[in-house]
């Protein structure tokens, strides 16, 4: 790489617009007052990138497709090149993880065969949205330690939309710990790599209290949480054998001694179409 | 753990530092508008509700700050949706606090104010929020949170004719929400109790206390719905209640929420529900003060009952008697331990009401008073002593009601219940008892009636078995006899012969009194008979003369009788008295064997058994007064009395005495209105005798001490002359009279006499009297014309 090239200004301005969002789209390239390029070709492409941070910034293209916009020449002034990639399959969502990162960019390259070419990037988001689930069980769960403490948890449904709240209860069969408080945690699990090389991070996104005080036994603790509030993502499930998101949702018991207690349900997130 | 009171204000300091600042900062996001501040703050200074450190009490001080600051922020809400914000996204964004005590004091916050909006159905609203609460199982903290919901919600419940009336089944709606909250907040109360160490429990149980009011303001709320009629009461809201009080198995809860139940709702209610209400009691905790709870029911529906007739006859149609009494026998059984203090605490309960509302029904009274005994029996005497004062409000209670004994002798068991009592308490009983007959001048007039209340009054009538009296005070023992004595005088029948009846039941009574009642009531029972004496003699021309069994004979042998019982007591003066009496009650009734019987009764006991001198004077005269008026001895017989009562006189110890007797002796012979009865001479006889006693006396003085002072004997004695000479006595004279006062002047004028101012007094004014006499003109002024008297020149 030409390394004095930052240091001068650039020879062009390239600004890269979405005309309508969706296909039509265009590359805008404003030489420098006074002055033209020279160039071997100006190609747009759109990258679909998985980056895993561990890996040295690595990124593993997953999408690529290329447009060329102009034949070998010189731009003098200002030059509008409207592209456009028509059918594009974007699978995978944009995710920005703590490992990992997924993006789509829209990469315009002027080739320039002596000053380095002139790279500009654009990023932009893909959502994919999902319909509602046929099936959407709820989860109902009974856990306990034998002798001491005996719950029977029901989660509404086991998927989710990122605005979707949660409705539920705790139903105590047996309590003879003292409880202190009851949580219920969101949390995320993010596996990057395979095999011997898989890196999983875990973070817990809500904590939100469900319950002040000790129970006793025949008490009915209702569960309304709200996910709107947290930045939640759909869950991705082995996202080109790179990554997993999952999510879960935690219940946590802890008694006056600050022992946890707690059980652990895996939730779908999925993102639905927003009927605004 | 940190205790004491100490830490518990640098607890309450911080809190409340920690509560201002945030809301100091809630405040300023208020001014701005800004909402999301505002919520975080007030979530921030709702955290401060979170602590576990302070007691209930100063919770309590922390809560009300907090309270204050939540209005505020209520009101802000309202600003906040009238500017376009939803109301229903509010009610989800305070939502999603993390805390759940913040948030669920911003969700009742924002949901009063959702419900005013009425965007939605109070009842869903309410419905919403009270299952959300279940979130703080913290007994503290939940029933505060609670107690705040119930505040916000109280005036927006869907009631009959609130503005937040929802569809047909809005009372049922309101009711279910204020039952939810009710149940919960008590079994949080409830659960108080087990939190914390055991030593403390004392403690614990003294916070509890501090913080029943919150519970029972639900009960309140209920009884304020409008909707909430008998039937829905019936229903729904008593056996709701019921049940969680039941349910919840704890002393202190169970105790106050029956109180508060009582009270809260309306006497109507109660009388209509009573089979449920009752129903419950037996199933309380045992160590339950259910004797209380029961009282006040009683006493409520007393008042009730007393309120006005036309509710009386509720009272009937739902047999609240028999219920009440029927709940309290199954209470009874089901606290085996319950002392016997409450036991009577129940049945005087129960009497009171049942006097209070059923004054007719005496049988209901007589039965309360059965059941106290049969649970009585069995136990002994009461010891305890607030149950012995339970035992004598409970026998009060109808000596009050009626005003009238005669009714509570109508109570069979009144006395069986007595039986209870201890000693020196029965006797207190029986005095209240006659003081109410007393007071309201009852005559008892069948001889049953007086059976029974001597069954009553036993305890005063004679000793009881194996105690003693000796700790008895004297005074407080006559105060005792004499009521006995003032009560025997209240039997009274127009009828000779139930009046006998009377007569001879006292007498059983009372001869079993023992020798020191005998002197107290033997008396007020011989005048009575004397009494019923009289009434026969007036009535002496009754048509039943010969077949009435009452007969004075036979009265007086009854008499005869009773006197004679005082013999075995050294009180011969009292019997000697009563034969007096007696014998002039039989002088009365002409019959001549009768009086004289007695009269030898009375001159045997002054023969046998008066010893002392002073006595003898006194009886005496006694005799001589009585012997005077007596008409209806023939004159072998009166010979013999006076022959003997002039004796008596004669034999006196002193001198002066005998004097005095002697000349008292002279009106035996001289009796105004029976000419048969004049003999001068023995008059004479007796004067002259007189004056030689007092000759004697003053020889005797003037030999012991040189001077005398019987000149009074001799004045007297010229008064006796004066007296039967002015009656015509013909043995009397003027010479006599003449000489007797020559002789009196000489006396004085002696050497040897020193002045008796008295005397000389006594002397002027007999003078007087003869002057006055002689001025008097006429007949009688002739007759004393020739007697002279020279005053004494000094």
């Amino acid at each position: 790489m030409n390394y004095l090239l930052g240091a001068f200004k650039p020879a062009c301005n390239v600004l890269i617009t979405f005309n309508d969002g969706k296909n039509r789209k265009q590359v805008t390239i404003e030489p420098m007052q006074g002055k033209k390029i020279d160039h071997n070709g100006v190609k747009v492409e759109l990258l679909g990138q998985i980056e895993m941070y561990f890996d040295r910034g690595n990124f593993y293209d997953f999408t690529s497709l290329v447009r060329e916009l102009d034949v070998p020449g010189e731009i003098y002034e200002r030059k509008t090149y409207p592209f456009e990639f028509s059918t594009v399959e974007m699978p995978y969502e944009t995710y920005n993880g703590v490992n990992v990162r997924l993006r789509y960019v829209l990469k315009v390259t002027i080739n320039r065969g002596y000053a380095g070419s002139i790279i500009e990037y654009q990023d932009f988001v893909v959502r994919n949205y999902s319909p509602p689930p046929t099936i959407n069980n709820s989860i109902k769960m009974e856990v306990g330690i034998e002798d001491c403490l005996h719950i029977e948890f029901e989660y509404n449904k086991s998927k989710y939309h990122l605005k979707d709240v949660i409705i539920g209860k705790i139903y105590f069969l047996l309590v003879r710990i003292k409880i202190k408080n009851m949580d219920l945690e969101i949390r995320r699990r993010e596996s990057t790599g395979s095999g011997t090389n898989t890196h999983v991070e875990t973070e817990t996104l809500a904590k939100f209290e469900l319950m002040d005080g000790a129970p006793v036994r025949g008490e009915s603790i209702p569960i309304r949480l709200f996910l709107s509030p947290y930045e939640l993502t759909p869950t991705h499930r082995n996202i080109n054998n790179k990554f997993s998101v999952k999510y879960f949702l935690n219940l946590v018991l802890v008694d006056e001694e600050d022992r946890r207690y707690f059980k652990q349900q895996e939730i779908t997130m999925y993102r639905l179409q927003e009927s605004s | 753990m940190l205790d004491g009171t100490e830490d518990e204000e640098k607890f309450l300091a911080a809190g409340i530092a920690g509560l201002q600042q945030n809301s100091f900062y809630m405040h300023r996001a208020l001014d701005s508008n800004n909402l999301r501040d505002a919520l975080k703050y007030s979530a921030q200074m709702l955290s401060e509700l979170r602590t576990s450190k302070l007691s209930p009490h100063k919770y309590y001080e922390l809560y009300m700050r907090a309270f204050d600051q939540l209005r505020k922020l209520e009101m802000f809400f309202e600003e906040e949706t009238r500017r376009g914000c939803s109301i229903i996204d509010l009610y989800e964004l305070v939502q999603h606090a993390g805390n759940i005590l913040p948030r669920l004091y911003l969700l009742c916050t924002v949901g009063s104010v959702y419900i005013k909006s009425k965007e939605a159905p109070a009842k869903d609203v309410l419905k919403d929020l009270v299952e959300m609460c279940r979130g703080i199982q913290h007994p503290v903290r939940g029933l505060f949170l609670r107690s705040y919901l119930s505040q916000v919600s109280r005036d927006k419940l869907p009631d009959i004719g609130s503005e937040y009336e929802g569809d047909a089944d809005t009372v049922s709606d309101a009711v279910e929400f204020v039952l939810q909250n009710f149940t919960e907040m008590n079994k949080l109360w409830v659960r108080m109790q087990h939190q914390g160490p055991a030593r403390e429990k004392e403690k614990r149980e003294k916070e509890r206390s501090e913080l029943r009011d919150l519970v029972g303001k639900n009960l309140h709320v209920l009884s304020q719905i409008e909707g909430v009629d008998l039937d829905m009461y019936k229903d729904i809201v008593l056996p709701r209640v019921l049940e969680q009080v039941v349910n919840c198995k704890d002393e202190l809860a169970q105790f106050y929420l029956m109180d508060c139940i009582i009270q809260v709702f309306p006497d109507e209610y109660h009388l209509q529900t009573l089979d449920v209400l009752l129903g419950a009691c037996p199933q309380l905790q045992p160590s339950v003060d259910i004797k209380t709870v029961l009282s006040q029911l009683m006493e409520r529906l007393s008042h009730y009952a007393a309120s006005s007739a036309e509710v009386l006859p509720e009272f009937l149609q739902v047999e609240a008697f028999a219920k009440l009494s029927n709940a309290i026998g199954r209470v009874i059984e089901a606290q085996p331990d319950m002392p016997t203090l409450g036991v009577v605490t129940l049945y005087s309960s129960l009497l009171t009401f049942t006097l209070h509302v059923h004054p007719d029904r005496l049988d209901y009274a007589d039965q309360v008073l059965g059941a106290c005994v049969r649970k009585l029996s069995g136990k002994g005497k009461i010891e305890d002593s607030k149950a012995t004062k339970q035992v004598v409000a409970l026998l009060s209670a109808p000596l009050e009601k009626y005003n009238d004994i005669m009714t509570a002798l109508k109570l069979s068991n009144y006395p069986r219940v007595l039986e209870y009592l201890d000693v020196p308490t029965i006797r207190v009983m029986a005095t209240v008892i006659i003081q109410s007959i007393m007071k309201n001048g009852t005559r008892i007039s069948t001889s049953d009636k007086v059976e029974a209340l001597f069954e009553l009054i036993k305890g005063l009538i004679k000793d009881s078995d194996g105690t003693s009296n000796d700790k008895l005070d004297e005074d407080d023992f006559k105060e005792e006899q004499n009521s006995v004595a003032r009560l025997i005088q209240m039997f009274y029948n127009d009828d000779p012969e139930e009046m006998l009846k009377i007569i001879e039941t006292v007498r059983k009574h009372i001869l079993a009194g023992g020798p020191k009642r005998l002197p107290f009531t033997v008396p007020p029972l011989v005048f009575c008979s004397l009494k019923l004496v009289r009434q026969l003699q007036g009535q002496e021309e009754n048509p039943f003369g010969d077949d009435a069994s009452t007969t004075p004979k036979k009265i007086f042998q009854l008499l005869n009788q009773i006197i004679e019982t005082l013999s075995g007591i050294p009180v011969p003066e009292l019997a000697l008295q009563l034969y007096l009496q007696c014998a002039e009650a039989a002088n009365d009734c002409e019959l001549e064997p009768v009086a004289y019987e007695f009269f030898t009764q009375a001159y045997i006991l002054y023969e046998e058994e008066i010893s002392d001198s002073r006595a003898q004077i006194t009886c005496i005269h006694l005799i001589i007064g009585t012997l005077q008026r007596m008409h209806v001895f023939g004159v072998e017989n009166r010979d013999t009395l006076t022959h003997k009562a002039t004796g008596y006189s004669a034999k006196l110890l002193k001198k002066p005495d005998q004097c005095r007797a002697v000349y008292a002796c002279s009106h035996l012979f001289w009796v105004e209105d029976h000419d048969n009865m004049k003999d001068g001479e023995r008059v004479l006889l007796c004067l002259k005798r007189a004056l030689r006693i007092a000759n004697a006396a003053q020889q005797m003085a003037n030999a012991a001490r040189g001077s005398t002072g019987s000149v009074m004997l001799f004045i007297e004695i010229l008064n006796k002359y004066l007296y039967f000479f002015e009656k015509g006595n013909p043995q009397i004279t003027v010479a006599s009279i003449q000489s007797l006062i020559e002789l009196i002047m000489n006396e004085m004028q002696s050497d040897s006499t020193t002045s008796d101012p008295a005397a000389e007094a006594f002397l002027a004014s007999t003078m007087r009297y003869v002057q006055f006499q002689k001025q008097k003109g006429g007949a009688v002024g002739e007759k004393y014309e020739p007697i002279k008297y020279e005053p004494i020149k000094a």
